[in-house]
């Protein structure tokens, strides 16, 4: 593969595999470290349904709406998990697996009942992701890192997830201190007028936000592998 | 609607009924199966199961092919993804057990690199020159449109002997899910009876693979024993119930998916049986969230009833609305708030009764009695005619008068 080659096919999925997994790694440490390695796992579920709602309603194929779709939707089962854990006494694995097979099952038949045949949103696509697609077809060779028009012509994906490391190192470093103490002693955290749950909240939401920026990169399922095995093999 | 009762009644056509007879016998066993597990709290190994079965898939339909075989031999591909789901539940059991990392930890991992792994297979099978109508895509999502007389056969025979192995496990895997320890004084072997019950899972998966695909068997697995646990608080009817509930609802889900070309099997089974849970969660006898509501609710008006009755005793004015208008449907009170001769009889009542218990806990040797007190129990529920009698006479003695 010449130097060429690798620019116009490689560099592109590359980068925005490293960040996508980057992003994921972040808040994938404190789910592992607050028991909630899976609700990494239902929230990539939830995801594709959140974002063939923001889909119907919008009635476009763009990356803000259907991030707040997704996002919606991960707030959405996160709070119907904790109402199926309290009202029902249900232990929270099972109220999780209860909560993601339904949405992911209502949002297969709405993404195969709705017309969605004209756009790139099908169910293999959103499963497995579409890293290969993400070339960069303006980019002839390493000169054209330098070359203006050629940037422009990267694929918006790139820059969309370097947006989204941005909010996700920025939550992480902002909030460090209160998410440190949160995630090792709840109790405690409390006791210092920390607003765990809210913390809880946001977390969920930052993570939503991560999954489906990696979504186009690495598809709904695989994300959790992203969520938890670098956490994971830190910790081990 | 008529589509629909045609097929509950398998009346629209033999593959129709094929699917539908076929997927109510898997979800029988996924029901029954699932509650173990559900009671041993790991639902959610199910999860790893499922996604772990996906390597094993395109691996045996690799060596299928280049063995000079159709690559699409249901029970090889069954078979291939019974060992690699096998491989996927050791591997989570070897990392909770060996490493530090949390159960859910390493489900979450063992889950995404065997899925990832299965999806480069398929891919890699693409390109394959024999991939291209493999229809190994409908091993994700499920698809019974195409299924022959022999898929279904396999699934019934399957799901029968899921049946009949939860049957015959029934007592070890009970007594495992509620108390491993206890068990294991008993002389049942712990760790065998866990792989029992996930190999179980892992047979229930295997053959839920054509049927709803690999996401959603996981839902068959958890939610009917999720919804039963609010019908009831013995374990063998759990069992029971989570099948019927189960079998029942992948049965009226492949009814409506068959009906409705558009809708595919495995969600719309798994929405139905959402739908069971939900009514489950909202209805149950007593575990249920309206049934709750209401008991909060009838306590809540005791309190005020009691409360009011004893304000109404010692004349002391009421303002709570709520008490008002509890004393007032009861016709105890007046529309002004000035007691009925009804209020008054059952004001001093309460007064007498609470002039009782006060007693009953002043006294030690009474103490279990007295632990009984909750302000709403009146104390003729809970000692003899003589007891009170005998209360009645001390207090009269104390304070020479008898309200």
């Amino acid at each position: 593969m010449t130097g060429a080659d690798f620019v116009q096919l490689s560099l592109t999925p590359m980068l925005i595999a490293v960040l996508a997994a980057i992003a994921c790694a972040l808040p994938g440490n404190f789910l592992l470290l607050r028991r909630q390695a899976l609700i990494g796992d239902a929230i990539s579920h939830v995801a594709l349904p959140g974002i063939v709602a923001a889909f119907l309603v919008t009635g476009v194929v763009e990356t803000w709406p259907m991030m707040a779709g997704a996002a919606g939707a991960a707030v959405v089962a996160v709070v119907l998990i904790e109402a199926i854990k309290r009202l029902g006494r249900i232990e929270s694995g099972a109220a999780m697996g209860v909560v993601f097979t339904a949405m992911f099952a209502a949002g297969v038949l709405l993404l195969e009942r709705s017309d969605t045949s004209g756009v790139h949103l099908d169910v293999e696509h959103a499963l497995y992701g579409n890293l290969e697609s993400l070339i960069w077809l303006a980019g002839e060779g390493w000169h054209s890192l330098l070359d203006p028009a050629a940037l422009a012509e990267l694929p918006p994906q790139l820059g969309r997830l370097a947006a989204v490391l941005l909010l996700v190192i920025l939550f992480v470093v902002l909030l460090w201190r209160p998410l440190a103490i949160a995630t090792f002693d709840e109790g405690f955290a409390d006791t210092l007028g920390i607003r765990t749950r809210l913390l809880g909240f946001a977390l969920v939401v930052v993570t939503a936000v991560a999954a489906v920026a990696a979504f186009d990169a690495v598809g709904s399922i695989i994300v959790i592998a992203m969520f938890i095995c670098p956490p994971a093999a830190a910790q081990v | 609607m008529d589509g629909f009762l045609q097929a509950l009644l398998l009346q629209s056509g033999y593959n129709a009924a094929l699917v539908a007879i076929g997927a109510a016998l898997l979800g029988v066993a996924a029901g029954g199966a699932g509650t173990f597990i559900f009671l041993r709290k790991r639902a959610l190994v199910s999860d790893a199961l499922a996604h772990a079965t996906l390597p094993g898939v395109g691996l045996a339909f690799i060596a299928m092919v280049a063995l000079g075989g159709d690559g699409r031999n249901i029970v090889g591909l069954l078979t291939g993804s019974a060992l690699s789901a096998a491989a996927g539940l050791l591997a989570v059991e070897w990392i909770a057990r060996r490493t530090r990392l949390p159960e859910d930890a390493a489900i979450g991992a063992v889950l995404s690199v065997f899925f990832g792994l299965g999806i480069v297979l398929l891919t890699v099978i693409q390109t394959m020159s024999a991939g291209r109508q493999a229809g190994l895509q409908g091993f994700l999502l499920g698809s019974t449109a195409g299924m022959l007389l022999q898929d279904a056969m396999i699934i019934a025979l399957a799901g029968l002997a899921a049946a009949l192995f939860v049957f015959a496990m029934r007592r070890p895997m009970t007594l495992v899910a509620f108390d491993a320890e206890f068990a294991a004084t008993t002389g049942v072997d712990v760790r065998r009876t866990d792989l029992a019950m996930m190999g179980l899972a892992l047979l229930v998966t295997v053959i839920g693979l054509k049927v709803v695909g690999l996401v959603l068997i996981v839902a068959l697995l958890i939610i009917p024993s999720v919804a039963a646990r609010f019908w009831t608080e013995r374990a063998d009817h759990l069992v029971l119930i989570a099948a019927a509930i189960g079998g029942a609802s992948a049965y009226v889900g492949a009814a409506i998916s068959a009906a409705e070309p558009q809708a595919p099997t495995g969600p719309i089974i798994v929405l139905v049986c959402s739908a069971v849970f939900a009514a489950s969660l909202l209805l149950a006898p007593r575990r249920g969230v309206l049934a709750s509501m209401l008991r909060r609710r009838r306590f809540q008006l005791r309190v005020h009833r009691r409360q009011g009755l004893l304000a109404l005793g010692r004349a002391e004015p009421i303002l709570d609305g709520l008490t008002l208008a509890v004393l007032r449907r009861e016709g105890l009170i007046r529309r002004d708030g000035v007691a009925t001769e009804a209020g008054q009889a059952e004001a001093a009542k309460a007064l007498r009764d609470e002039a009782r218990w006060r007693l009953v806990r002043q006294n030690h040797a009474s103490e279990a009695v007295a632990a009984r007190y909750d302000g709403l129990t009146p104390i003729e529920a809970v000692l003899t005619r003589d007891e009170i009698a005998e209360i009645d006479r001390r207090l009269a003695a104390t304070s020479g008068v008898v309200r």
